[in-house]
Parts: C-alpha cells; sequence; structure tokens
C-alpha cells in the first residue's frame, strides 16, 4: 500500500516525540540514584501510576494488534481484550500487595527476598530478560508499522528510530521519565480511543464505506467439461488456474497484464470475481495487481455487503448507538478479505479473496479458533484457544516491567488503589477496541499486507487531523512501553545479574552507568529483532511473551507468596522449567515453521499458544524440587 | 545479605485479612472467567445464542467479565480500605 504523507502528521509527530524528549531532559536532572534510576524514588501518586500503568500495559499489542484481530476475525480478536484485562485481577486480589512489600527495584528481588539465593537471582534475571524482549519485538514491529503511512518511511527506519528515541529515553532518566511518560501517553490514548469510537457511531454503517472506495468486478465464466474456456468479456483471456484448499484461482490477461480472480460456483453459474493479489517473481519484482507498488492499484477494504435494520435490508443507517451498532453488525453481512498463497510456476502469488461472512459468525469465537464441530475443530484447535486463555490470565501478574511499578509507589495501599485505576483504564479502553476494531473491518480502512494499522487507518477515513493524533500516540504508546521494558531489562543486567549475582561492587553512581549500558545493549538488539519480525501481528506476538511470563514466573511469585514449602531451588528450576518448555513448545509451533519458509502443518507440535502444557510442567517442577530440598529451607517469614 | 524494600511501607496488621479476601474474591472471577472458556471449548454455538436487547451471550459474557473485574476492584479496595483503618489504627 502506498500512503500520503501529510505535513500535519509530522508536526503532530514530531510535537509528540518533542514532548516525550523535554520530559526525558527535565527528569535526568533529577535521576542521580538507583532508587531514582530503577524504581522513581518510589515516590509517585498512586493515580499517576495507576495511568501509567495502563499507559504500560496499552501497548503496541492493544491498540494495533488487538483492533487488527479484530478487524480481520471479529470477536476472537476480542478475548484478547477479555483475556489481558482478566489478567490484572490476578495482579490485584493475589500479587499487588504483597509484591509491594517484598520488592525493592526488580521482580529478583522480591522473588529472592526470602532466600538470599544465587539461583534465584540468575534465573530470575535471565528469565526478566527473556521475557522483556519477547514482549520488545511486537513494539518493534508495531513502531515500523507505523512510520510507513504517517511518515513515508521504510518499516525499518521506524523500528530504528523508535529503538533510538527510548535508548536516549530510558538511558537519560530512568522510571520517573517512563512513568510520566506512560501516565501522558495512557491518558491520551484512552481519550482520543474514545473519540474514535464516537467518529465510527456517529458515521454508523453503510454498504459504501467512502467515495473513493474501490468497486470490485464480476465477469461470467464459460466453462466446457470442468475448464473455464472463456469469459463474457471479451477482453479477458483464460491463462491459467489453480485449486486451493478447494477454492478455485484463475489467471487471466487483460491488456497485456496478468490478474488473479477466484471463481464463485452458484448452481448453474459461475462468476469471476476480482481479488488482491501480489506476485513475486524469480527476479525479486513484487506486482501488486499486476503493477509496480508505486501505481497505487493495491486498495484497501473491508465493506458490508448486505444491512438488515429490524429485519429490512438498508443502504445505511445513520448515527447509531453503541449496542445498536453491535445488533446491526450481528444481523448484517461483512465481507472480510481472506488470505492464501501459493505457487504459479516460478511466481510466488499472495491473494486475498472477498469472504462474505455473517454478522452473526463475526460476533461470536470461531473465525481465528476454530471450536465448533461444524468448523472443523480439532482436539488441538480447542486445546490451542485454552492455553491462550489461559496464559491471558495469567500472563499480566508476571510481566516484569508491569511489576516493576509497583515499586515506584509509596506504600501498599497505593499499590492496590493504582492497580484499580488501571483496570478501570484499562477495561474501558477494551471495550473501545471492539468499536474500533468492527469499525475498520467495515469501512473500506484494512490495509491486507498489515493487519497492526487496522485502527490508524481507519482514523485516516474520518480525517488527517484525527490519523496523525492517532498515530502520534500510537507511536508514543510504543515509545513508553519499550522504556519500560528497557528499564525491567537493564535492572535485570546491572542490578540483578553485574550487583546482586556477581557480586561486583559497584558505588551507587556506578550502578546507574550500569543500568543505562545495559539499556543501550537491550536496544540496539530490540532493533534488530524488529526487523526480523516484520508482518507479524503484533497481539499474537505479544500472547507468546504472556504465555512465557506465565511459565517461569508466575508460579514461582504465587507459590513464594502462599506455599511455606517453596524453596529457592524449587523456584530456579521452576523458572528453567517455565523459560524452556514455553520457548521449546513456540520455536516448534506451526506459527514458527510458517516464519521458518517450511510447511506449517508439518510442525512437531500443533500448539501456537504454549501456556496449557509450561505453567503445568513449571508447577510440578516447583512443587517437586521444593519438597526434594526441604532441608535448604531457610526463609524468612514477611508475611506480617 | 537480604535487601530491603524500595520504600519503608511500616507494619500492616491487616495484611493477613486482605489476603484472604483476595483469595475469595480471585476464586470468585476465576470461577466466571472459568465458564466463559468452558462454553468456548464445549458449546461454542451457545455464544451466538440472543440473550438481552438484542445482544448474543458472548458479547454479554465479554463485556461482563470487563465490567465485573472493575466493579469487583472497587469492592476490594472499599473492604481492604477499611480493613486497614480499623486493625492500623494504634
Amino acid at each position: 500500500m502506498i500512503y500520503e504523507v501529510s505535513n500535519l502528521a509530522i508536526i503532530i509527530f514530531l510535537f509528540i516525540v518533542g514532548l516525550v524528549l523535554g520530559l526525558s531532559f527535565y527528569f535526568a536532572r533529577k535521576t542521580k540514584s538507583s532508587a531514582s534510576y530503577y524504581a522513581a524514588g518510589g515516590n509517585i501518586h498512586w493515580a499517576v501510576n495507576g495511568i501509567a500503568f495502563a499507559g504500560d500495559y496499552l501497548s503496541a499489542a492493544s491498540f494495533l494488534g488487538i483492533c487488527g484481530m479484530i478487524a480481520y476475525s471479529g470477536y476472537d480478536g476480542f478475548l484478547y481484550s477479555i483475556g489481558y484485562l482478566a489478567g490484572w485481577v490476578v495482579a490485584l486480589f493475589l500479587v499487588a500487595e504483597p509484591l509491594k512489600k517484598l520488592g525493592k527495584y526488580t521482580f529478583t528481588d522480591a522473588l529472592d527476598s526470602k532466600f538470599n539465593s544465587k539461583y534465584i537471582k540468575l534465573t530470575a534475571s535471565i528469565s526478566t530478560l527473556i521475557v522483556s524482549i519477547f514482549y520488545l519485538i511486537p513494539q518493534m514491529v508495531g513502531a515500523g508499522d507505523l512510520v510507513v503511512p504517517l511518515l513515508g518511511l521504510p518499516h525499518w527506519m521506524g523500528v530504528v528510530i523508535v529503538g533510538s528515541i527510548v535508548i536516549f529515553i530510558v538511558a537519560t532518566a530512568g522510571m520517573t521519565s517512563t512513568t510520566y511518560v506512560q501516565f501522558i501517553k495512557g491518558t491520551l490514548l484512552v481519550i482520543f480511543s474514545t473519540i474514535l469510537t464516537i467518529y465510527i457511531l456517529t458515521n454508523g454503517l453503510s454498504l459504501t464505506p467512502n467515495d473513493n472506495y474501490h468497486k470490485f468486478t464480476q465477469t461470467q465464466a464459460l466453462i466446457t467439461n470442468d475448464t473455464i474456456v472463456s469469459t463474457t468479456d471479451p477482453a479477458f483471456v483464460v491463462k491459467n488456474t489453480r485449486v486451493v484448499d478447494k477454492l478455485i484461482f484463475v489467471k487471466l490477461e487483460k491488456d497485456g497484464v496478468d490478474c488473479w480472480y477466484k471463481l464463485n460456483k452458484k448452481e448453474d453459474k459461475a462468476t469471476l470475481e476480482e481479488m488482491l493479489y501480489i506476485v513475486l517473481t524469480p527476479n525479486g519484482e513484487k506486482l501488486y495487481n499486476g503493477a509496480p507498488k508505486s501505481e497505487n492499484k493495491f486498495y484497501q477494504v473491508g465493506h458490508l455487503s448486505k444491512i438488515v435494520v429490524d429485519g429490512k435490508e438498508v443502504d445505511k443507517t445513520g448515527p447509531v448507538g453503541p449496542f445498536e451498532f453491535i445488533k446491526t453488525i450481528e444481523k448484517s453481512e461483512i465481507v472480510r478479505f481472506s488470505k492464501k498463497a501459493f505457487t504459479d510456476g516460478e511466481d510466488k502469488i499472495t491473494v486475498w479473496y472477498q469472504n462474505p461472512t455473517k454478522g452473526e459468525d463475526v460476533m461470536k469465537p470461531g473465525l481465528l479458533y476454530k471450536l465448533s464441530k461444524a468448523a472443523g475443530a480439532s482436539f488441538w484447535d480447542k486445546l490451542n484457544f485454552l492455553s491462550l486463555m489461559l496464559a491471558l490470565f495469567l500472563g499480566t501478574s508476571a510481566l516484569p516491567h508491569i511489576l516493576i511499578r509497583y515499586y515506584t509507589v509509596p506504600s501498599q495501599r497505593a499499590a492496590r488503589k493504582s492497580t484499580i485505576v488501571a483496570i478501570a483504564a484499562i477495561g474501558f479502553f477494551y471495550v473501545l477496541t471492539l468499536y474500533m476494531g468492527l469499525g475498520s473491518m467495515i469501512s473500506g480502512a484494512l490495509d491486507v499486507e498489515s493487519s497492526n494499522m487496522s485502527a490508524p487507518l481507519l482514523a485516516k477515513t474520518f480525517g488527517v487531523g484525527i490519523f496523525s493524533i492517532i498515530s502520534a500516540i500510537a507511536f508514543a504508546t510504543v515509545l513508553g512501553t519499550v522504556s519500560g521494558l528497557i528499564v525491567a531489562s537493564s535492572g535485570a543486567i546491572a542490578h540483578d545479574f553485574i550487583d546482586k549475582y556477581l557480586q561486583v561492587e559497584m558505588t551507587d553512581k556506578a550502578k546507574v552507568k550500569a543500568g543505562k549500558m545495559a539499556a543501550v545493549c537491550v536496544g540496539i538488539f530490540a532493533i534488530i529483532l524488529g526487523i526480523l519480525f516484520k508482518g507479524m501481528n503484533v497481539s499474537f506476538l505479544v500472547g507468546l511473551a504472556f504465555a512465557v511470563a506465565a511459565s517461569a514466573n508466575l508460579p514461582a511469585i504465587l507459590f513464594l507468596l502462599f506455599w511455606k514449602k517453596t524453596t529457592a531451588k524449587g523456584i530456579a528450576w521452576s523458572i528453567i522449567v517455565g523459560i524452556v518448555s514455553s520457548i521449546g513448545i513456540i520455536l516448534f509451533s506451526p506459527t514458527m515453521y510458517d516464519k521458518y519458509g517450511l510447511i506449517p502443518k508439518d510442525a512437531p507440535i500443533p500448539l501456537d499458544n504454549p501456556g496449557i502444557i509450561s505453567i503445568p510442567l513449571a508447577v510440578i517442577t516447583l512443587i517437586i524440587v521444593s519438597l526434594l530440598t526441604q532441608k535448604e529451607n531457610h526463609t524468612k517469614d514477611f508475611s506480617k | 545479605m537480604l535487601h530491603k524494600p524500595a520504600t519503608n511501607t511500616g507494619t500492616d496488621k491487616a495484611a493477613a485479612k486482605k489476603a484472604k479476601l483476595g483469595v475469595k474474591m480471585f476464586f470468585v472471577y476465576t470461577l466466571v472467567y472459568s465458564g466463559f472458556v468452558l462454553i468456548g471449548l464445549t458449546k461454542p454455538e451457545i455464544m451466538g445464542l440472543e440473550l438481552i436487547g438484542g445482544q448474543n451471550i458472548a458479547i454479554i459474557y465479554g463485556f461482563g467479565l470487563i465490567v465485573l473485574a472493575i466493579i469487583m476492584g472497587f469492592v476490594y479496595n472499599y473492604f481492604c480500605t477499611r480493613m486497614e483503618n480499623k486493625m492500623n489504627k494504634n
């Protein structure tokens, strides 16, 4: 897709980035001690911390990823919203206050508070680093996706810009500036998502998303002896057919240009329907709908094919209320664009064909995660769904960059209150994701090459102004979350590993310097990964980070708090088993096989979400090792 | 060497009672959340049934889980604050 760059977009983008950098300069002068660098001195007000929690949590995965998933897969994308929020219940009821009492700067501090164990220091710092990096990848991918339409820059440049700015923020001011960046960004994100939702409802539903929306053509196929010989439009010449998963794709030639159509057979009628397609030739040339990308023949898509209000078909609805919007979509029919890939000689073809889907199917689970027998759900499909919902529920309270935010407030009461503020803000935002996702689905706003851009591109249909603001906020979203993750990672390296595990003697000033150097290294690593993982849905990637966190960290936290027989070795081995099993399953999953360029069906483990196996494995390991090492159990009672 | 927390939070006499309440409320929410997951796993077609005001079970249950988390958060805070004020008075 080619995007026109607007000066307004650039000005607003520069303003937001300038604001973030200005804050960093301001707070850099105040960051002298390690307490200030890692925990903002423990003096942040609970309300500010609560919104900063929301800022941390509502990352690229929430705004870009979930909206994109809903736009392409309906309710299945909303499952992420439900699961992500439910995870905060675990944080509030079980983790917030005890963790505030136990920890100092990092998640490792809390785990090790009862034991002073080298095993815990080492494994927990590695776990923090791995989970943070898993979480960093989607943020960087999202940043790259954003700059393409916002600034007209290539994906890799977006990743480099975010990486560089964040390294600067973290290496100058640490947790204090990160907190205020998150506070501002969290506030702006919720406010402007609300405005975008109001736009969607005011606009209502229409069969014609906008005046420039491409009208997809059709032609009748003439079939003899089960072979397509010609079409009713004499301009087309039939060249070739390909059958992929029972779908028939036909290569036609018009005015010397090859184009792909999909054959639809209904009773005696055979219709050829226009699609979006990309042809990758052996010499590396990419043709978008038969032409180079610069000719702009690749359209934004997504529309309603039928709108039903009170049992009658209408062309448009006018403004609708929030419940009426959902109800109307449920009764209507939406044209989604589904992807298939195949080869034609030496050419690699990717097509997106029109897939009319009943609204009632869009508004319940099943388009992405096959669950019913009618949809052909297998045992593994159901296990995948269960595994995802388990990891989302248990992952939040095991994310190191979220947990360290409990050390920035002065008391347990403040920790609890800030969690409740976060739940309210995040919950409200997640309700909005359903409207933004569905709005994108029907507004002709989708770029089929990047599901992550659905919400910002939806904003663009309402005007360049709102698009620029929303995109700049989304960019700030990435900046804030990446800052938090890099603070957590630098804490794991400099504080947990170098200071506590290796016991390198350092002055307080040297500790801050070590943290900043670690931040620079992690930032550079994140830039490289962000470029390598281009094209993946950011919410899916974050789902994997949740699974690793829930497997490696949560059993350790919960057993430390609620089971007196827990030992240091039990915690350390549980973390190791959690990390190895979850990452092992991910590396051999169908999605990763696809990423390696292999056939997904050949993956040895037919599971994309590892939690259902790796979390119980970590729990069992913790119990067995703890019971076997009871003689070494020297703990300090922190229960009072 | 055992380190100290970042800030001195003092002794909280209500800690044990709050923890018990937290565990109870966690199980209540987990039960409701599990119900949602179980329906999805065993009878996904039920999710599409219309319940109130033209909205199906998937929407009402999904929104309900989000709203319930917020309400339970406020209820938990109310009781915890009351316990803290009462037990930490002296």
